[in-house]
């Protein structure tokens, strides 16, 4: 193999070889394609286009803005108003009004409503689960009872300035923990609390317990209603569980979940959106409600 | 010049060379000005650093591998600040090192995080996913509930503020006891984290235990300061509303 072959034409193809031959098989030298050659040269005049009309050049602590002063980040801007701008010509309507007229409003529901199961998807459901099931510590949203309330106006405020959120408008509910009370005396509330969905309760000393600890927040017999956070007793549907060993952990360090605060998150209209599809949960799967 | 081409292809190293010479220039002229251009590097006047408590969790965010599955930069596209609020500003990581924002997202992206879901949320999905998102395919990290290592945030705030990383000495020496206090709102070294990072810092039991400081503590304060270090993005979003 030698650097300065003799130029030998191929018959066939009409291609200089580049001199190798392998056991009488030649290799060809073939020119580069010329559709690439072209495409490559397209590239550069583009390029030199791109530079006038685009941010191109670093200029030290500056840069080339381009004619066209495109900047991507406040094209994302506009391109998320022109999607917010799509949908509040629905979405506006529910920023105001009242619950009811609204959600009679066959048309815009039928349009909000699968907006709204995204817009749960998204951010209700890692805690209160896909189908509004709650779980251990996450309110169940797909029955009917309510800690504050079921009004869609008390759930609206809710999603707002959520519960213990640290929002200046947030609910503020906690269980004090009752780590003074002896073991045994809370095994005995516990044991009469457990029994209070079944109807058992009568007097003793856990009636008595109860009734000095614990009627306040959660009523003289237990049946909640109260709306301010503290539940019901006696339908078993307590958060975080009502079997006597739960209601011991409860008693002994307390509760106090936490419902992040939406408002600086979503816009109104989307809680307003949210709070009706909330509702419409609870109604869909709130057989045996009070 | 196709001759120059001719004669490189026979020389293999000269050839490699060539190759590194001609790929570096794309990244030298797409990357090197980010460093000096003003947009890029300015930083606004409310960013502010991680505290040791959270910074102790982005370091297990790093060791148990999340940045391999979730990223930490909302793209400037409108469909992503739909869905996760202003897209992400080069300034907002300013103080990590090494940035996270990472490529692939298996999970979601993670920069509009904090404050999102309740702290009871992230310590039950870090322990089992499944147990609130039975579609997850997240591993489970159940051993975060052992203490969290504190020794070591002294020398790693010193290192980060020879880096640039505003951490004064007061900040440095009570690297250890402002972690603990984060943890601890009742705590008298509660008053002296805010008084040095500022109003916006979480001060709470992050894992609900009060009594003992968990690795979940670190990373459950650090998931949650995600997006709240600097309130700039969302000023920038606002104005280009009106």
């Amino acid at each position: 193999m030698s650097d300065h072959h003799q130029r030998e034409i191929d018959p066939v193809t009409g291609y200089d070889t580049t001199g190798h031959e392998w056991n009488g098989i030649k290799e060809l030298n073939t020119p580069f394609p010329r559709i690439a050659i072209w495409a490559l040269l397209i590239t550069v005049v583009y390029a030199v286009i791109a530079w006038i009309l685009l941010p191109a050049w670093p200029l030290g602590r500056d840069y080339t803005r381009g004619l066209l002063g495109l900047n991507q980040g406040d094209m994302a801007v506009a391109g998320y108003r022109d999607i917010s701008d799509w949908r509040g010509e629905w979405l506006a309507k529910m920023e105001t009004g009242d619950f009811e007229v609204l959600r009679a409003d066959a048309d815009l529901m039928a349009t909000a409503m699968p907006a709204a199961e995204r817009l749960f998807a998204d951010n209700c459901a890692a805690c209160h689960g896909e189908t509004g099931q709650g779980g251990p510590g996450f309110p169940v949203l797909s029955d009917a009872h309510w800690l504050w309330g079921a009004d869609p106006e008390a759930i609206a405020e809710t999603i707002r300035f959520g519960i213990n959120s640290g929002h200046p408008d947030a609910r503020i509910a906690e269980m004090p923990a009752f780590d003074w009370m002896s073991r045994e005396e809370r095994a005995a509330v516990a044991r009469y609390v457990s029994g209070l969905p079944e109807g058992r309760d009568g007097a003793g000393v856990a009636a008595d317990l109860f009734a000095e600890n614990c009627a306040s927040c959660h009523g003289d017999g237990g049946e909640g209603g109260l709306e301010i956070g503290a539940p019901s007793l006696r339908d078993a549907a307590v958060i975080y569980g009502q079997d006597s060993r739960t209601v011991q952990e409860t008693l002994r360090g307390g509760r106090a979940g936490t419902m992040p605060a939406w408002t600086d998150r979503l816009s109104e209209a989307e809680i307003r959106l949210l709070t009706l599809y909330v509702a419409g949960l609870a109604e869909a799967g709130g057989e045996g409600a009070e | 010049m196709l001759k120059l081409h001719y004669n490189l292809e026979k020389v293999s190293m000269g050839l490699v060379v060539g190759i590194i010479v001609a790929a570096s220039i794309g990244g030298i002229v797409e990357i090197a000005p980010l460093f000096s251009i003003n947009e890029t590097v300015e930083l606004p006047d409310d960013l502010r650093p991680h505290t040791p408590l959270e910074l102790a969790g982005r370091e297990i965010y790093i060791r148990e591998g999340c940045y391999a599955c979730h990223s930490q930069m909302v793209r400037s596209l409108a469909d992503e600040l739909d869905r996760y609020g202003p897209y992400s500003l080069a300034a907002e990581s300013a103080y990590d090192r090494p940035m996270l924002w990472g490529s692939k997202r298996t999970g979601p992206d993670l920069a509009r995080l904090g404050g999102k879901y309740s702290d009871d949320w992230h310590v039950a999905h870090l322990i089992d996913p499944r147990s609130v998102v039975p579609a997850s395919i997240m591993p489970s990290y159940p051993w975060l509930m052992r203490p969290l290592e504190i020794g070591l945030l002294r020398d790693e705030l010193a290192t980060l503020a020879r880096l640039g990383v505003p951490y004064d000495e007061a900040m440095i020496e009570g690297a250890a006891n402002d972690a603990l206090a984060q943890s601890r709102p009742d705590s008298d070294g509660a008053e002296a984290v805010i008084e040095r990072y500022g109003e916006t810092v979480a001060i709470r039991s992050f894992d609900g235990d009060p009594s003992k400081l968990t690795e979940m503590d670190a990373v459950v304060a650090y998931l949650q300061s995600l997006g709240t270090l600097t309130n700039a993005p969302y000023e920038l979003l606002a104005e280009g509303a009106e």
